[in-house]
């Protein structure tokens, strides 16, 4: 008992000690405001965290809002995390990474005047969201098929690979559309396919992603996609180095190796997090699931001055032919 | 003298906590912003209103479990490093007996999963715990790398076998409801305590509170606790003393794990209500410093819980307020954390320092203490 | 003109928190004598020397060495004014020879790198024979017995110049036969013109051997007397403060019934040597047998063996006649068997553990102590209370942690524990070893005690004179065998000390060829 109130009392000492002042953040009245909370791998993973952020920041420029961000230091603080955005306020929340669908759900309903988005939101089956409440999400899986046209027309020893983060149902689905891509384009083709780990740190971890691409290059592979947030700057640091090739994911990533990334497939979270907030501000904003895919320019892949070299016209238009093929929906990329 | 001591023993902490408070103040400082604004905020999110304080407790919940299962080994003179891998397994299991039934009164389906959640973290630590007593095997290894197995095992089976159908997240789906422990939330207020509905706290921190009783009372008022604590004080001694030395390991390890199973009863059964790959992010390293600063007693485990269930509440309202950077953030709790341990160790040796030659009964101090000693090398 | 005086301390104080080590001491030792300083653990002994030595500095009090006043020295300054101390613990490198460990710090040196080995070994010789040290220079350290260890660390000591030297309890583990040959060195040192300080708590030495005495207790000086004109008595009286028994008054015992045989007893060590071999043993119900031997030659492995706590690799173990081999300790210790072990606080006592605490060791989870797995703290703390009253341990608290007690007292609880569940058998080893006289004089009484009360004592001690006053036979132990077996009162200490050294070849006593009842069972009236 004496431990106790030791202990109390010391904290009531720094307390007043620490607490006399008040933070600065108080209340902006009339500043639209938008919060942001990351993924694993957070601000600077150069692929998708990055992304969202440069929506946001896109955004913020145009529009003058005023936003703020942080990470999740662990998985509770999710959903704490949400709401203490919601308590203060803020317009807009989105959430970068299906791990806050749970979460979101379950603030969205407390706080019905706030906006939410999340980005990836996992959908169950025959669910309604509140008003309040967007879920984006990518049909990764088509493009993932088109990369993987080009990786098997592109490949001369005929053996391709694939390195994903995390081994979860979401990363899943980028290997399920480019090895049907890649059939789609060449039958023979034959596949290799590795994941960095089973916890989030697969994520983050370019040394481990360098270490998986050059066993695949010794191995013949000659084109490997990645699906693994920055550790796939090791992969494409592997291209690099083994003279092979990489193929980058979310972020345009071709100009991290010019001449050995042999595209990128784009998933544009970033336009995603603008159109979100844009939407707010003029009042179109509307709940639900809202998916984005090749149709609408939500996923592409990327062509520019650092890959123009590698994509001939026999591949551009074998591409441009896939997808063209899957918005007329006469082909179906499996998810899985 | 007695008084002293245990003087002693408060005031180490105490003043520790104090250190590292104005140590990382001074980080604070060096990177521009003002230490008094951001331990504001700190203290702010932990203690500013009924919501924060339930956060700390909710925060604190798991830590106190894993805590006690550091605790507990220790006294029995084992590292368990293994706690992360223990409250996975333990968690599994937990889900998984939630899973499995289909329907259950709560007075028998709270049990079951509580049980399963012991159960599992049992189970995990008596494969090294039994490794120690028969091979002599250190346990620091091979509860390592039972972590490793715990992680990835429990990956697999979440991923591949009870994955919720549908779904991008690797998590299965939701337990028996009338397996969750209730929020706390409406027992609060009925005691005109405005906790919110939303706060995640829950039924499981009155486990926890049961379960450092428990703790307390094996070690101090059973026999088996006798035997553990005399084990870890001087195995050889306890051997004399007819104690079955392996035995005992065994059984300190086994009880160590459950205590970091019944994680599971705030993670799973409180808050998420099923198993999530990969939920806890180092609940069971952080039981090793909370178990430390506690000084390996139920109580102080409790203490030390609190203290970082306070600087976890508070470092997420830093993150979300300020424009401190998260890697700060951790850095901050790193650095109150090596310090409290730290600077509690090195008073508390001073302290003793300055004690024990007076508790002595001879005028020589340790010295000719030391010579008895001696010759009877 | 020399001062008369080698070494003169005056008004020394040293206090810790709540405590005087040493409270105004005064010590004189002449330039040339021999001479004690006695008392009990705690004492203040170990500080005084340590203050002398420059290990610590005293709070207040003047020093001088041979006339020289020393002021906040270190030992450095010490050995520089010719002071040389020869601890209880040698500091000697085992891979070394002798000459190198000598030498070793003050090499003398060729062109101021290299090692002169040849001067080296010339100095060390010329110190061995000239005190009669009879070291070879050239051995290595790992292949001396103990007693010649202890003659290197005093050679090392006079290579540095040392003409005052302080020996800290040099008696403790050596033979009796070393014990003398030590004494005849110091005595050549002493005519050489050496000052010698002898701490001890070993009166026979003190008598035998030094010129003037100091005795010490409670951190100040009780007496400063001649040698010759005083007695053991005395010297015991002014060391504890009151009357000691020094002689244990002992009847002729009444054996009964065999409580232990021992037959072809053998044990491994961890490296597959043999650490027990052949030993047979029977001791009755009634009687102390005494096991006398230099450490090491398997005393401690029997004891193990007896008590469960080391497997038999042959032979067998017979309790009443029921065969214990391989049982477990606390399977023995049901049977009756109690055990004070060699090393207290490695083996004994929980140090962290209260009083209380330990004095229910081992029996912790028996009715009254444990009901259905939950202790009993009232039944705990009455039978500790009820053993301290009885067994007059101090401090008089159950709930102070053991570690806390003095030596004496410590091992006051081993006994108190041990002799209380009235055991068949009790294995006693080095009983009071590191003991204070009081204690001492407890533990002997209490032994006693036991075997009158009718229960078989094997007494382990590596105390000659412990062994020849309490036992009714003696066994002595040499490389794991028992190589002999004597009448108490039939066998001299020179004897016994022989047989120690495996240099004893036999006599009609000795035990031969297996055949027990070759010795003589019942002792004389």
């Amino acid at each position: 008992m004496r431990n106790v109130t030791a202990v109390a009392i010391v904290l009531c000492l720094v307390l007043t000690v620490t607490g006399c002042r008040e933070p600065k953040e108080a209340q902006t009245e009339g500043v639209f405001r938008v919060g942001m909370v990351f993924d694993v791998g957070g601000k600077g993973d150069k692929s998708f965290n990055d992304s969202a952020y440069r929506g946001l920041l896109h955004a913020a420029d145009e529009f003058g809002v005023e936003h703020t961000e942080f990470e999740p230091g662990q998985d509770a603080d999710r959903e704490t995390g949400l709401r203490k955005l919601a308590q203060a306020k803020y317009d807009v929340i989105i959430g970068v990474g299906f791990l806050f669908s749970e979460a979101m759900r379950s603030v969205a309903v407390d706080y019905p005047n706030v906006r939410f988005a999340c980005v990836d939101f996992d959908v169950r089956p025959d669910e309604t969201l509140p008003q309040n409440l967007a879920g984006l999400r990518f049909r990764e899986e088509e493009g993932s098929f088109l990369v993987g046209v080009l990786a098997a027309m592109h490949t001369e020893t005929g053996r391709i690979g694939f390195i994903g983060g995390m081994d979860i149902p979401l990363i899943h689905k980028f290997e399920a559309g480019y090895i049907a891509g890649a059939r789609h384009a060449r039958p023979s083709v034959s596949t290799t396919v590795a994941y960095t780990g089973t916890t989030p740190q697969a994520f983050a971890d370019p040394a481990k992603g360098k270490e998986l691409a050059l066993l695949q290059y010794g191995r013949g592979v000659d084109v490997i996609y990645h699906a693994s947030g920055s550790t796939g700057n090791g992969v494409i640091e592997a291209a690099k180095e083994a003279g092979k090739y990489a193929i980058g994911v979310d972020s345009n990533q071709n100009y991290m190796a010019p001449g050995h990334v042999l595209t990128s497939m784009v998933k544009r979270v970033d336009n995603a997090v603008y159109m979100t907030v844009k939407s707010v501000l003029d009042g179109t904003f509307a709940g639900g699931v809202r998916e984005f895919g090749l149709a609408d320019d939500g996923i592409a892949y990327a062509v520019d001055q650092y890959n123009e070299g590698l994509i001939t016209d026999e591949m551009a238009a074998a591409v441009e032919e896939a997808k063209a093929a899957i918005i007329a929906g006469s082909i179906v990329v499996p998810k899985e | 003298m007695k008084r002293l001591a245990r003087f002693t023993s408060v005031l180490s902490p105490v003043a520790a906590v104090a250190a590292a408070f104005l140590v990382g103040g001074l980080v604070v400082l060096a990177i521009g912003e003002s230490p008094l604004r951001i331990y504001g905020i700190l203290f702010r999110g932990a203690f500013g209103s009924v919501d924060g304080v339930g956060l700390v407790l909710f925060n604190a919940c798991p830590l106190i479990f894993a805590g006690l299962a550091v605790a507990f080994a220790f006294r029995a003179g084992l590292f368990n490093i293994g706690g992360e891998g223990q409250l996975y397994i333990g968690s599994f299991l937990c889900a998984w007996a939630g899973l499995s039934v289909s329907s259950l009164t709560p007075w028998l389906a709270i049990p079951l999963l509580v049980v399963a959640a012991a159960a599992g973290g049992a189970l995990w630590a008596s494969i090294p715990g039994f490794l120690k007593a028969r091979f002599g095997v250190h346990e620091v290894i091979n509860t390592i790398m039972m972590n490793f197995i715990a992680i990835g095992l429990t990956s697999y089976l979440v991923v591949n076998v009870f994955k919720e159908a549908g779904q991008m997240t690797p998590q299965t789906p939701k337990i028996l409801a009338s397996a969750h422990l209730p929020r706390l939330a409406g027992a609060a207020r009925a005691l005109g305590i405005p906790l919110p509905d939303a706060n995640p706290l829950n039924a499981s921190i009155l486990i926890a509170l049961a379960a450092v009783g428990l703790a307390w009372f094996i070690l101090y008022r059973t026999t088996l606790g006798y035997e553990i604590r005399a084990v870890g004080l001087n195995a050889a001694a306890a051997e004399n003393a007819g104690i079955n030395v392996r035995r005992t390991l065994v059984l300190a390890m086994l009880l160590s794990g459950a205590f970091a199973g019944l994680v599971a009863t705030n993670e799973v059964m409180g808050f998420r209500h099923r198993f999530l790959d990969n939920f806890s992010g180092g609940i069971g390293f952080m039981g090793i410093a909370v178990a430390l600063l506690g000084k390996n007693t139920p109580v102080g485990v409790l203490l030390a819980a609190l203290l970082f269930g306070v600087l976890n509440t508070g470092a997420l309202e830093v993150d979300v307020f300020t424009d401190v950077p998260r890697e700060l953030i951790l850095v901050l709790q790193a650095i109150t954390i090596i310090l409290v341990v730290v600077g509690n160790e090195v008073l508390t040796r001073r302290l003793e320092q300055r004690v024990r030659p007076a508790e002595a009964t001879g005028a020589d101090g340790n010295a000719d203490a030391g010579a008895a000693t001696g010759e009877a090398a | 003109m020399a001062a008369a005086n080698a070494i003169e301390m005056r008004g020394i104080t040293k206090g810790y928190p709540r405590v005087l080590a040493n409270d105004r001491v005064d010590l004189d030792v002449r330039k040339g004598e021999i001479h004690a300083i006695v008392g009990e653990n705690g004492a203040g002994k170990s500080t005084l020397m340590k203050i002398l030595y420059g290990l610590t500095p005293p709070d207040a009090g003047e020093i001088r060495l041979e006339g020289t006043r020393l002021n906040k020295h270190r030992p450095s300054d010490a050995i520089r004014a010719g002071l040389g101390m020869v601890h209880q613990h040698f500091m000697l490198v085992d891979t070394l020879t002798v000459a190198e460990n000598v030498v070793l710090g003050e090499e003398p040196r060729v062109a101021g790198i290299m090692i002169d080995a040849a001067a080296a070994r010339e100095r060390v010789e010329k110190l061995s024979s000239q005190y009669g040290f009879e070291l070879d220079p050239d051995e290595y350290i790992e292949n001396l017995s103990v007693g010649l260890e202890q003659r290197v660390e005093i050679v090392k000591v006079l290579y540095r110049g040392a003409r005052i030297l302080i020996l800290d309890e040099p008696t403790g583990v050596l033979t009796p036969q070393e014990v003398s040959e030590l004494f005849v060195i110091l005595r050549a040192l002493r005519e050489a013109g050496c000052t010698i300080v002898f701490i001890t708590h070993k009166l026979d030495e003190v008598i035998e051997l030094a010129d003037r005495v100091t005795v010490m207790r409670d951190g100040r000086v009780t007496g400063v007397v001649e040698a010759a004109e005083t007695t053991k008595e005395d010297l015991a009286r002014m060391m504890v403060g009151r009357d000691v028994l020094l002689r244990v008054e002992k009847a002729p015992a009444t054996a009964g019934d065999t409580v232990l045989a021992v037959r072809g007893l053998a044990a491994v060590g961890r490296k597959g040597t043999k650490v027990l071999e052949d030993v047979d043993l029977e001791i009755r119900a009634g009687e102390v047998l005494g096991v006398a031997g230099v450490q090491g030659n398997g005393q401690t492995e029997l004891v193990e063996v007896l008590t469960g706590l080391r497997k038999a690799h042959a032979g067998e173990v017979l309790l009443g006649g029921a065969d214990v081999t391989g049982l477990t300790p606390r399977a023995i210790r049901d049977l009756g068997v109690a055990h004070i072990p060699e090393d207290r606080q490695a083996r004994g006592l929980v140090l962290e553990f209260t009083v209380a605490e330990n004095l229910v060791l081992g029996r912790h989870h028996r009715e009254p102590f444990s009901r259905r797995g939950v202790l009993r703290l009232d039944a705990i703390r009455e039978h500790a209370s009820e053993l301290i009253r009885e067994n007059d341990l101090r401090p008089p608290d159950p709930d102070v942690a053991a570690g806390t007690l003095s030596g004496g007292n410590q091992q006051k609880v081993i006994v108190a524990r041990e002799f209380d569940g009235e055991p068949t058998l009790l294995v006693a080893s080095q009983p009071t070893r590191g003991v204070d006289i009081g204690a001492v004089e407890f533990v002997h009484q209490s032994l006693l005690e036991m075997r009158d009360r009718g229960a078989a004592v094997l007494l382990v001690s590596a105390e000659l004179s412990e062994i020849m006053t309490l036992s009714d036979r003696i066994a002595v132990m040499y490389g794991g065998r028992i190589v002999a077996t004597f009448e108490s009162g039939e066998v001299d200490e020179e004897t016994l000390g022989l047989a120690m050294t495996g240099a004893w070849t036999g006599g009609a006593t000795a035990r031969s060829d297996g055949d027990r009842r070759a010795t003589p069972e019942v002792t004389a009236a």
